[in-house]
């Protein structure tokens, strides 16, 4: 495969549900080694063999970098989404064989910082699993503000407040809770790294307002991966590996251009890291774009897709692969 | 068996020579009788017993000189290793590294041993014995990465990747072809390129990085780079520019075979898995012309190159000067006949 990372085959040592909607998955080496080390904010893929289908879904590492004897990752139920966390919910069980890929890490902890400033919403607490426990284990200055929608859904919140206490701050949709952003963003110290990850609103929200209270964008880290959603199914046309195939309601189009034989380079597939992006040769209709790599004016352009999150609707479209 | 490590000088006697296998095994950089930039990145994988890439960090016979020429640079002068204060994280990394790709390949000459945090590292050929906690840098004689450098042939150069740019925050930098890491240290990657010709224009530098920034974990990559220096001189650097530029004034016809080096590094790039950064090592390896042209082949496709040079790259490479006396010297040896493609000698 042409892809940008080695593979490790795992077996699930543990499955454990955390509350309503999220379980979290334990995997160790099938040979007993260790699991290679990782930093704070890494995420792995794991390839899901569903019958017929693969699918490849990107999760963070949310256990501690320093400890790598297992990898455990936390997947919140989808019940609309393409299936890849129903079957992570209703298949995988313990002793089942896996594969991941090695680690990669697209929302990395600016080790310059002299405070690291967290903002997490939901499930995507679990970067910042990894990252307080890396930066605990060095004395690292950090803050994590973390909204809930309840206290019964909040994914790991007691257990963040047990291991850092006053240093996390837990914000109840329910209990109109909201995060005081303007007063938090405006009051701190030099040299604080801000980093958010959550639902694209919250994200795109902190970074607007940091951005309108002067904070210099190389401050400002987020993790956007947008799943790829489901849609209208499309047919493409492969002009280089000369193939005609079909994408799926429920498959993306990177998938289908693997399930016909043709590996694109990927890492996060989740449309911000930019390796899959794939030239236009033609097309007759509309593009859904749902990416974060390309700039809007070359999503106007309709000459590049990425086909990791990435869409069509119409009569044809020719792809570079 | 082992490797025997011979005693020599990169300075003031240059006793440096290589043995007739380290010649053999030497990298030759050219594949065809031509030289131009290209972003020549392969992936860094084992290759053929016998040469340079049967290990993935390289141990030779310059070993043990390498390493006391490269305390003589540090004792002169201090500034060749330096790291910023955010990349200690990155220090551990490599020495991490550099031990376990020493000791797996090397094993009569290196040994760690790791009990959870508690490491015992063995380097024979350098009489050290030392146990100490990883992460713990009070457990060191010096910080992680001038620890393991002084210890690892070649320069080290850690880049910290933010922004979607790398950075020279670290390095150990003793035997480089005319750069400074006190120069460059804090400098993003168009920065410390900003100096070299032509390949700005070709959009290289832009590629490359992308490139770069994408390195994972377990997949390292390489390149081969090349240059010429007189005398087996391994420390070129600016702030030595006085000691070695006037050679290059010294080369006559009757020396070039003794005096003119080719100078080859081997460039290699690998994820940190802890800090996120890239470790960038520069092994450098040289050869004298009588050395090299052994080689029949070697010696016919080195005259092509030099010969065909554009200006600008010679000029870079520091080699206008002397061009012409090597060029004749090297055109005696080239009967015009074919080369075969690829690097090996024949």
């Amino acid at each position: 495969m042409s892809t940008g990372t080695t593979k490790l085959d795992v077996v699930v040592s543990d499955v454990v549900p955390v509350n309503d909607l999220v379980s979290r998955f334990h995997f160790r080496r099938r040979d007993g080694n260790l699991l290679p080390t990782f930093s704070g904010g890494a995420h792995v893929v794991v390839e899901m063999r569903d019958g017929e289908r693969t699918r490849l879904n990107p999760y963070s590492l949310m256990g501690s970098p320093l400890d790598t004897r297992e990898y455990t990752i936390s997947v919140r139920r989808d019940d609309v989404g393409r299936g890849g966390s129903l079957f992570m919910h209703r298949s995988v069980k313990p002793g089942m064989e896996m594969v991941v890929s090695y680690p990669v890490n697209l929302f990395s902890l600016d080790l310059r910082a002299k405070k690291h400033l967290m903002l997490a919403g939901g499930i995507g607490i679990t970067p910042f699993m990894a990252q307080t426990a890396q930066l605990a284990a060095e004395g690292g200055n950090f803050e994590l503000h973390y909204t809930v929608r309840t206290a019964s859904l909040g994914t790991y919140a007691d257990v963040l407040r047990a291991r850092y206490d006053r240093r996390v701050r837990l914000y109840h949709d329910d209990l109109d809770e909201r995060i005081g952003l303007d007063r938090l963003l405006s009051t701190q110290p030099l040299g604080t790294h801000l980093y958010v990850c959550g639902p694209a609103g919250m994200i795109n929200w902190v970074r607007d307002r940091a951005a309108a209270l002067g904070w210099p964008p190389e401050t400002v880290h987020f993790e956007h991966f947008a799943a790829p959603q489901p849609g209208l199914p499309f047919d493409v046309t492969l002009a280089v590996s000369g193939k005609a195939i079909r994408v799926d309601e429920q498959q993306s189009l990177l998938e289908a251009i693997e399930a016909a034989g043709v590996d694109p380079p990927y890492l996060c597939r989740g449309g911000v890291c930019g390796q899959c992006e794939t030239n236009v040769i033609s097309c007759d209709g509309k593009f859904i774009h749902n990416d974060h790599w390309l700039s809007e004016e070359e999503h106007r352009s309709g000459k590049k897709i990425m086909p990791c999150v990435s869409r069509f609707e119409g009569r044809s479209l020719v792809l570079e692969r | 068996m082992g490797i025997t490590f011979r005693k020599e000088t990169f300075r003031d006697d240059f006793t440096f020579k290589n043995s007739p296998e380290h010649i053999r095994r030497f990298p030759f950089p050219f594949h065809e009788d031509a030289y131009m930039y290209a972003v020549n990145i392969e992936p860094h994988v084992v290759g053929p017993r016998g040469s340079v890439l049967e290990n993935l960090i390289d141990v030779d016979e310059h070993y043990v000189a390498e390493m006391q020429d490269r305390a003589l640079v540090l004792a002169e002068d201090p500034l060749r290793c330096q790291s910023l204060p955010h990349m200690t994280l990155a220090g551990w990394d490599l020495l991490e590294l550099l031990m376990e790709q020493q000791a797996l390949g090397y094993p009569e000459h290196f040994t760690l041993t790791r009990d959870g945090d508690r490491w015992r590292w063995i380097n024979r050929p350098l009489g050290i014995d030392d146990t100490f906690t990883f992460g713990d840098t009070s457990t060191l004689p010096y910080g992680p990465m001038e620890y393991i450098t002084r210890q690892s042939q070649g320069d080290f150069c850690i880049l910290d990747q933010r922004d979607g740019n790398l950075w020279m925050d670290a390095g150990m930098v003793t035997t480089q072809a005319d750069w400074s890491l006190d120069f460059d240290i804090g400098m993003n990657f168009f920065e410390w390129h900003a100096p070299v010709p032509l390949a700005h224009e070709k959009g290289i530098f832009v590629r490359a990085l992308k490139f770069l920034t994408n390195i994972q974990q377990g997949k390292p990559a390489r390149r081969l780079n090349w240059t010429m220096t007189i005398n087996p001189r391994l420390d070129t650097s600016p702030e030595n520019y006085h000691k070695w530029g006037p050679d290059r004034a010294t080369v006559t016809p009757e020396n070039v075979g003794d005096k003119v080096h080719l100078r080859v590094e081997l460039q290699s790039f690998w994820r940190l898995p802890r800090s996120n950064g890239i470790v960038f090592p520069i092994r450098c390896y040289l050869i004298k012309m009588d050395e090299l042209v052994t080689q029949p082949k070697w010696a016919r496709r080195l005259h092509r190159v030099i010969r065909d040079l554009p200006d600008e790259l010679a000029n870079y490479k520091g080699l206008t000067r002397y061009r012409p006396a090597l060029v004749e010297w090297l055109s005696k040896l080239d009967d015009g006949s074919a080369t075969s493609s690829g690097f090996g000698p024949d």
